[in-house]
């Protein structure tokens, strides 16, 4: 998995990405925010709804309360 | 023998075609997985190289790392492909890292069951039964397969090419032209024969360049 490392951890891009859903915004908004490549946000923030470390919200997308855990926020 | 011959004529007979959709796909890559609807909204290449550690393809993939940033700034990403595992691409751009000293930035997919292989026709048995060709594959933001390029194991492609087309497919999206041999971008471009009589009667007198009612060049 990119995002989540076997012991549960999150990758430092994963984290980056969880940072910038603290409020709902769109994966093109987290791809500018992170300077990640669109794709990658996209096949991340896929990951991470099936963890449940994200949820979505009308279009946009923002951390679940164990993404921000992960995150310590 | 005839199930032997009509599997592997399954294997290798799915070839995509201009103009139409890509065939959708979800891989394994050296990135995570992706999804070929992951690329929307950009453009895309999708290129296979026959196998890893082997000296064509790391000298392609130090090409393609080259031009990345070029293809970039044109809204397009890279997606690399061959039947390897994700443990020997992960290996191999390592390796080409420490040796070369070229990072390599985008994903390689690991299609070992070759199923995005089968499914854009990379495989050509007359050249290997088990690697795929040097194919390249344009996908535009849309998602509709706009230009193919297959080159045989033995022959590096040239990376100044494959920009030069997406310059020329991104002329013609933008100013509705086509692009003449050779073209780079800033020279002239071709402007559309006309499609009728009197068009071609009026487009002599429209101050283009032309040599003929159906050869006509423009600068843009």
């Amino acid at each position: 998995m990119p995002c989540i490392n076997e012991d549960g951890t999150l990758t430092p891009s994963a984290k980056a990405m969880l940072s910038a859903l603290s409020s709902p915004i769109t994966s093109e908004e987290v791809a500018k925010s992170t300077g990640l490549p669109l794709f990658r946000i996209r096949s991340s923030i896929r990951e991470m709804l099936e963890a449940g470390l994200v949820e979505e919200k009308e279009g946009k997308y923002v951390a679940t309360k164990v993404g921000r855990a992960k995150i310590g926020g | 023998m005839e199930e032997k011959v009509i599997t592997e004529i399954k294997e290798t007979a799915a070839m995509p075609r201009l103009g139409e959709r890509a065939p959708a796909f979800e891989a394994t890559t050296t990135q995570g997985a992706v999804r070929l609807e992951d690329f929307k909204g950009s453009w895309l290449i999708l290129f296979s190289h026959p196998a890893d550690f082997t000296p064509v393809c790391t000298t392609e993939f130090m090409g393609f790392a080259e031009i990345h940033p070029e293809l970039r700034k044109r809204g397009v990403e890279l997606l690399g492909l061959s039947v390897d595992s994700v443990s020997s691409h992960i290996a191999w751009v390592r390796n080409i890292e420490e040796k070369m000293g070229v990072k390599i930035p985008f994903p390689v997919i690991a299609d070992l069951d070759k199923k995005v292989a089968t499914l854009y026709g990379m495989i050509h048995p007359g050249e290997s039964k088990t690697e795929t060709a040097r194919c390249v594959f344009v996908i535009d933001p849309e998602g509709i397969l706009r230009a193919m390029i297959y080159y045989p194991l033995t022959t590096g492609r040239n990376m100044q090419e494959i920009l030069r087309l997406i310059d020329a497919l991104q002329t013609t999206d933008k100013h509705k032209v086509a692009t003449p041999a050779n073209w780079k971008p800033g020279e002239a471009v071709i402007v559309p024969p006309p499609k009728t009589q009197e068009m071609a009667e009026q487009r002599l007198k429209e101050g283009y360049e032309c040599k003929d009612w159906y050869f006509c060049k423009k600068k843009l």
